[in-house]
């Protein structure tokens, strides 16, 4: 059994926001973490792993940096990583980014996909059923649970008001949530073992039946008209209340006021 | 697909057990005003099995033509056949703007859609408008572009976002932001029935159960009074007070997402940006830190009174009226105060 776990290097947004003249992110300039949803994902991979001995292998698409995740995942019990990353594959949308690593994906054998639902930095829950699109696999995303069956898997997938319990054949996609499990601590040990580890690096040459017109900036069909800062509404009324019966009160007055009541 | 042979404001009409999700109207009423700015008319996609008797509710709340996939294949949401469908409408319809809810189906959907023919996906908007933009390469800006405007990173930045050289251009929207127009009685659409064939293959999943939520799902995001909890509620027994003064007001409870993530109240309550966009005319922040990610969700309200211990939580910033305070002994005191005027006022 052979997992992939695509994971996403994002600014910690509880940090700064820094952007580049041209409107995308400055990416160099901020503090980063493993995307939480990407962790998720790859706890569900390393359960298979303890229970069937499975090779997990991660993999991001990120700047030179983005190397860090690799080896924090190492430490926490996968066994590889693959770093993919050129200059020509920087200002990506969701399009071309999902077409990168479909690309870099063609290289290596895989029976199970895993990502995380979302990224903190974009929140768009895109690129995971896009490379499920480009390399035709079935797809689950919102996955609360993952168990093996047979020549396949079972996967509870989360609605609004409800959960379908689904059943798909491998190789498949499913991206995960991260409310679905809590992810392990890296070990002392492997730690140590990821320092030292080997990281694959791949560049634009090494990816497979993909097109120079799909990639990075230029080969994004979306393009940023303008970014800007939320503009925050300010600050009302404020008191402190001595008594719980002095806040109370003031609350009452204001929905009388208002007439909510 | 080329840039001139595509027109129409298109929606994908999310339905639940054959019923139209509130999403849908929301969605044609947006679809409505991009439509008149660029003298087209809307197209509502409506897919499933047994779901054209549906038409007519589109058609009230403003869709002129419906174009209606009905197949058995589509009796439950399952992403590869309703991808096939959606893919198979584009193609065959050449739309030139194409709106899908941001919600749990629509964001798998709207992505396996948009990858398949190729063209861009701007995630979880919460501003659509006609306008023009000078694309990558262009001497002269374009007319008649759909302006997509979003949140990121957490709601500290908003980005507009534009799909210049491909068709159709696709945004997902999230619900509870645009407003459904008037209920018109007795509207019609024209009506094309269109079946693009459905042959399964390795992409299309199993569905062995459909297990419903057990808790009554309330809509949080039709609610005009909406009275939160957060952490400084402090347990699932403590949420009674919110009940409480919910019941007393005319109220419904919602949370934030560390009440949610610690069980105190379901997933479908949560109000923020993994939560659900709301804006009712009075929001209580009870206990509530309001970390941007929540306060992305429930900023438009009208009134926003927010009760917390710790004078400098952020949820001050953006409260009306801030009370410093402990939530659990002044939110009974209300409750009491509120039963009393309505017993004796």
């Amino acid at each position: 059994m052979k997992i992939v776990v695509c994971m996403k290097q994002v600014p910690d947004t509880k940090g700064g926001v820094k952007f580049k003249p041209d409107g995308t992110l400055d990416r160099a300039a901020m503090l980063t973490i493993m995307n939480p949803d990407d962790k998720a994902g790859l706890e569900a991979a390393l359960r298979i792993k303890d229970e069937t001995g499975a090779e997990v292998t991660c993999i991001t698409m990120g700047l030179p940096k983005a190397e860090d995740i690799l080896r924090e995942a190492m430490a926490m019990g996968a066994d590889k990583g693959i770093l993919v990353t050129d200059r020509v594959l920087g200002g990506a949308d969701t399009w071309a980014t999902s077409t990168t690593i479909a690309g870099a994906l063609r290289n290596i054998d895989y029976d199970l996909i895993i990502t995380g639902r979302q990224a903190i930095d974009g929140d768009t829950a895109q690129v995971g059923p896009q490379i499920a699109e480009h390399l035709d696999l079935p797809l689950i995303s919102y996955a609360q649970a993952i168990k093996l069956d047979g020549g396949g898997i079972i996967v509870n997938r989360q609605y609004d008001d409800r959960y379908h319990v689904l059943r798909a054949k491998l190789p498949c996609v499913v991206t995960v949530l991260a409310e679905s499990n809590k992810p392990r601590y890296m070990t002392p040990g492997g730690i140590f073992d990821a320092c030292d580890a080997e990281i694959t690096t791949w560049g634009r040459a090494d990816l497979k039946d993909v097109d120079d017109s799909n990639l990075g900036l230029a080969g994004s069909p979306t393009q940023i008209v303008k970014v800007f800062d939320k503009v925050r509404k300010g600050k009302g009324s404020m008191m402190t209340a001595e008594t719980p019966g002095e806040g109370a009160e003031y609350i009452f007055k204001i929905l009388c006021e208002k007439h909510v009541i | 697909m080329s840039l001139k042979q595509c027109k129409g404001v298109y929606i994908y009409v999310q339905q639940t057990d054959n019923k139209i999700d509130n999403i849908a109207f929301e969605l044609l009423g947006k679809a409505t005003e991009l439509a008149a700015d660029l003298v087209t008319d809307v197209t509502a996609v409506l897919v499933g099995f047994n779901v054209k008797g549906m038409a007519d509710e589109l058609a009230a709340y403003g869709a002129d033509k419906v174009i209606v996939v009905d197949d058995p294949v589509l009796k439950e949401y399952r992403t590869e056949p309703y991808t096939h469908a959606l893919t198979s409408v584009i193609k065959e319809f050449k739309p030139d703007i194409l709106l899908v809810g941001a919600t749990a189906i629509g964001r798998d959907l709207g992505p396996r859609v948009s990858a398949r023919v190729a063209t861009g996906l701007t995630a979880d908007c919460t501003v659509l408008e006609i306008g023009e933009f000078k694309a990558r390469g262009d001497k002269e800006p374009r007319q008649g572009q759909l302006l997509m405007t979003r949140p990121a990173f957490g709601g500290n930045t908003i980005a507009t976002i534009a799909c210049p050289n491909h068709r159709p251009q696709m945004a997902t929207v999230r619900p509870g932001v645009m407003q459904k127009q008037e209920k018109m009685a007795g509207a019609k659409a024209e009506i094309v029935e269109f079946n693009p064939g459905f042959e399964a293959n390795d992409k299309y999943v199993e569905i062995m159960e459909i297990v419903k939520s057990v808790s009554d799902t309330v809509d949080i995001q039709t609610a005009k009074i909406l009275v939160s909890g957060g952490r400084g509620v402090g347990s699932a027994e403590n949420f009674a007070l919110l009940e409480d003064l919910a019941a007393a007001i005319g109220g419904t409870v919602s949370c934030s997402r560390a009440a949610a993530d610690s069980g105190w109240k379901p997933k479908d309550r949560q109000v923020g940006q993994t939560g659900k966009t709301v804006r009712p005319d009075v929001y209580f922040a009870i206990g509530i830190s309001g970390a941007i990610q929540h306060t992305a969700g429930m900023e438009e309200s009208d009134i926003i009174i927010a009760v917390n211990k710790d004078p400098d939580a952020p949820i001050f910033d953006i409260a009306d009226y801030g009370i410093v305070g402990d939530c659990l002994k002044i939110v009974p005191r209300l409750t009491q105060a509120i039963k009393w005027r309505y017993l004796h006022g």
